[in-house]
């Protein structure tokens, strides 16, 4: 039945490392050029022994390793600046720092898979996994702990007999001769290898699926819909009278605020005393406040000259002697309840804005009628701001 | 194993290596003298570089001694006797550091206590950066050194002699108890002499920064000086194209390593952007300083990669020769850009030009180091047990 097949090599067994650099040093000399070693481990100096030439593949992981460099980065490009650019910690759109590891990565992903695919490709033959040598007790002696070569019969010097002596003459403990399978065995394709592939693929995405969906799961976020508070208008039962939305206590206050004595009540009994000094900080806090809320009606030096060209009825003058003998409690009353047809401030200006309205009233009394000592002041003091 | 002996004869190196030795120290002394004498700050600073550069390489020539004995390396045993000439430069660290500890006012802000005082980060980090400490720590590392150089090279030497497997053995044992220390020790120093010289400043992986750079112009020295050597017929004659691919192989690796640790540290602190670190890099952003930081790029990675990339190149004697030259230039550029940051005074090109004094003197005292000690020893360890099956190593 042998006779049959194709004769593939012969292939002879050696005990030892330097026993196989002979015999592959010998067979070179002799012109064989279609030859293999095999051996357990690397053996140093076989390249040499075989004059092989420097192998061609790290062109391929070169040129595969600088395609995964540049795909990263062109990927990455396009990506973060012009398909979808969002700043992330303050950086620019393109930070190469932050870039590097992913190219590194790629660069080294794209280089060993090229390497690995390229040799099986060019030297394995595609889709060929199984070499004639494969299951020959030949090959399980070289897996172990012999070292083999195996001269091809497509070598131009192919000759059994002058093979077989040589090898003896080498050393050779065991000799054989190898053939091609009957016919070619791709066990890629074997439905039973890929029966096996569809199971495992089968089994692992149905507990992949198991696994993510309900071993693991978890109630999606809810985007804060759902919160332990109550809502607006919402009843509770904690309450007596179910009401969620609550009144204050009775006399409660808030933080920051003081109340007013005589809120609502026509006259003080007792007008307060201004808390505030009439620091810069202050009266500059009172003309801003005096000029968005006063001067409407009061006019901008509190004349009483409203810019309301007649719409509502003029107020009195801020320099009237009543209002300038008044105390500084008088005025902050009336900012506070109105007068007339003033209505009140309160919701608007905050207690300390309602003092400095009225520390800055009280300077713009002071202008509009100053005395000889406070002109002969004004003139010592260097000229500023002349253009307001 | 005689037969190895008998192919190697011991020649002496030349006495003109002796002359250039001594010329080039002499350049040394007397252009450092000058600079102390023109900027003592600066010079200090430009002294430290030169002791950092002989650190280096002697901490990384001792380190792979010792790795070869723990890893069983078999190749670079015909070229031990080189790497240990390289290491030979450890005992006199604790002489040459003395300048250092005399100026170490005007290099070591931690070290003055009323600055300390006034300053909460460095208060609190005093029981470690104070002078006493400092001390003792710096006592402590070269005394190390020095003793596991001594115990390793004093029983390598004697194997020559006395051919005694058993040295062997010792010296792994040695080596397995270095390793751990030499990285606990790499680390300390690196940090007490540069780390430090910005006491504000920290970055943990310092130390690993370090050891890349020490290893790599430990390793350019060693393919260099092994190279030269060979080709002069001072080594082995069976020594092969082989052994000079192991040494590009590792110089190209520790290339990479370095690139990869530079790199880690700076992405780290470039994209935590915590002030407290990001300083130190601003710092070497600033002024010229940028062109400093970009070139080291291409002339510590780039550059030696793309020279030791393909496999003929790391055999090829005058790339070698080339590339390792080359990168101790850039370790030297490096250090540079680790050191002198911290120098805030005024610099003129005289200044400059004199401080490169203790770098050239550096380079005097390690040819120096190997014309004595060539005179002493053979330069093949002919009596260790591994020399044979290394002169047979092939790829």
């Amino acid at each position: 039945m042998e006779q049959n097949k194709k004769v593939f090599g012969i292939a002879a067994l050696y005990d030892s490392p330097n026993a196989i650099i002979k015999a592959a040093k010998t067979v070179t000399d002799k012109g064989y050029k279609n030859f293999d070693v095999h051996s357990p481990y690397p053996v140093h100096g076989m390249d040499k022994a075989m004059k092989l030439p420097p192998s061609k593949l790290g062109f391929v992981t070169l040129a595969f390793g600088l395609s995964g460099a540049a795909i990263a980065l062109l990927f990455m490009y396009w990506t973060m600046t012009i398909d979808y650019p969002m700043i992330i910690g303050g950086k620019p759109f393109f930070s190469l720092p932050a870039f590097i590891p992913v190219t590194f990565e790629l660069t080294v992903l794209l280089a060993t898979l090229s390497t690995v695919i390229g040799m099986v490709t060019f030297f394995f033959y595609f889709p060929n996994n199984s070499h004639p040598i494969h299951d020959t007790n030949y090959m399980k002696s070289v897996s172990i702990d012999k070292f083999g070569l195996c001269i091809e019969a497509d070598d131009e010097k192919f000759n059994e007999e002058e093979i077989n002596k040589l090898f003896t003459d080498l050393g050779a403990i065991k000799i054989e001769k190898i053939f091609f399978p009957d016919k070619l065995n791709v066990k890629i394709l074997e439905p039973k290898f890929i029966g096996l592939l569809l199971i495992v693929a089968a089994f692992v995405s149905v507990s992949t699926y198991l696994h993510l969906n309900k071993v693991l799961y978890l109630v999606p976020f809810n985007w804060m819909m759902d919160q332990g508070r109550l809502d607006v208008q919402s009843s509770s039962e904690l309450f007596g009278d179910k009401f969620g939305m609550r009144n204050p206590v009775k006399g409660t206050v808030a933080r920051g605020f003081m109340p007013y004595e005589y809120q609502g009540v026509n006259e003080p009994t007792s007008p307060l005393s201004n808390p505030y000094l009439p620091t810069k900080e202050n009266l500059s806090l009172g003309e801003k406040k005096y000029n968005s809320f006063c001067s409407p009606c009061h006019g901008n030096l509190g004349d009483g000259d409203s810019r309301l060209r007649g719409q509502f009825p003029l107020p009195p003058s801020l320099h009237s002697s009543k209002s300038r003998d008044w105390l500084d409690g008088n005025l902050y009353h009336v900012i506070v309840n109105g007068q007339n047809v003033m209505p009140s401030y309160s919701s608007q200006l905050s207690r300390e804005e309602r003092w400095a309205i009225v520390n800055y009233i009280r300077v713009l009394q002071r202008a509009k009628n100053a005395s000889e000592a406070d002109i002969q002041e004004i003139k010592k003091e260097p000229v500023t701001n002349v253009s307001e | 194993m005689s037969q190895s002996n008998l192919n190697y004869i011991k020649k002496d190196l030349p006495t003109s290596l002796q002359k250039i030795g001594f010329l080039l120290i002499g350049i040394g002394v007397i252009g450092g003298a000058g600079a102390f004498l023109l900027n003592a700050e600066q010079a200090a600073f430009n002294y430290l570089l030169g002791f950092m550069f002989l650190m280096s390489i002697g901490v990384g020539a001792l380190f792979l001694i010792s790795l070869e004995y723990v890893a069983g390396a078999d190749w670079s045993t015909p070229l031990r006797r080189v790497i240990e000439f390289t290491a030979s430069i450890t005992p006199f660290l604790i002489i040459l550091a003395i300048p250092i500890l005399l100026n170490m006012h005007t290099l070591f802000h931690w070290s003055h206590t009323e600055v300390v005082e006034s300053d909460k980060i460095l208060k609190e980090k005093a029981p470690y950066l104070n002078q006493t400490f400092f001390f003792i720590r710096v006592a402590i590392v070269f005394a190390l050194w020095t003793l596991f150089y001594f115990l390793l090279t004093r029983n390598s030497r004697k194997q020559d002699i006395s051919k005694d497997q058993n040295l062997t053995r010792v010296n792994i044992r040695l080596s397995a108890v270095f390793i751990p220390l030499f990285a606990i020790t790499a680390s300390i120093a690196s940090i007490d002499w540069m780390m430090s010289l910005e006491p504000h400043w920290f970055s943990t992986i310092f130390g690993v920064y370090f050891f890349s750079g020490s290893v790599l112009s430990a390793l350019a020295v060693i393919t260099y000086a092994t190279v030269k050597l060979r080709e002069g017929g001072y080594l082995h004659p069976r020594m092969v194209k082989d052994h000079y691919y192991s040494l590009g192989s590792l110089l190209f690796v520790f290339v990479n390593f370095w690139g990869y640790i530079a790199f880690s540290q700076y992405m780290l602190i470039w994209y935590a952007n915590l002030p407290e670190e990001t300083f130190w890099f601003l710092a070497r952003w600033q002024g010229s300083w940028i062109y400093i930081s970009l070139a080291l790029i291409f002339v510590h990675f780039i550059v030696p990669y793309s020279i030791l990339l393909s496999q003929p190149a790391k055999m090829d004697a005058k790339k070698l020769k080339f590339a390792s030259l080359w990168i101790l230039f850039a370790h030297l550029l490096d250090l540079y850009w680790l050191i002198l940051p911290t120098f805030k005074g005024e610099s003129t090109l005289l200044n400059f030009v004199l401080g490169l004094s203790f770098p050239v003197a550096a380079v005097g005292g390690i040819i120096l180091l190997f014309y004595f000690n060539s005179k002493k020893t053979n330069m093949v360890p002919v009596g260790d047990p591994k020399l044979e099956r290394g002169l047979n190593f092939r790829l």
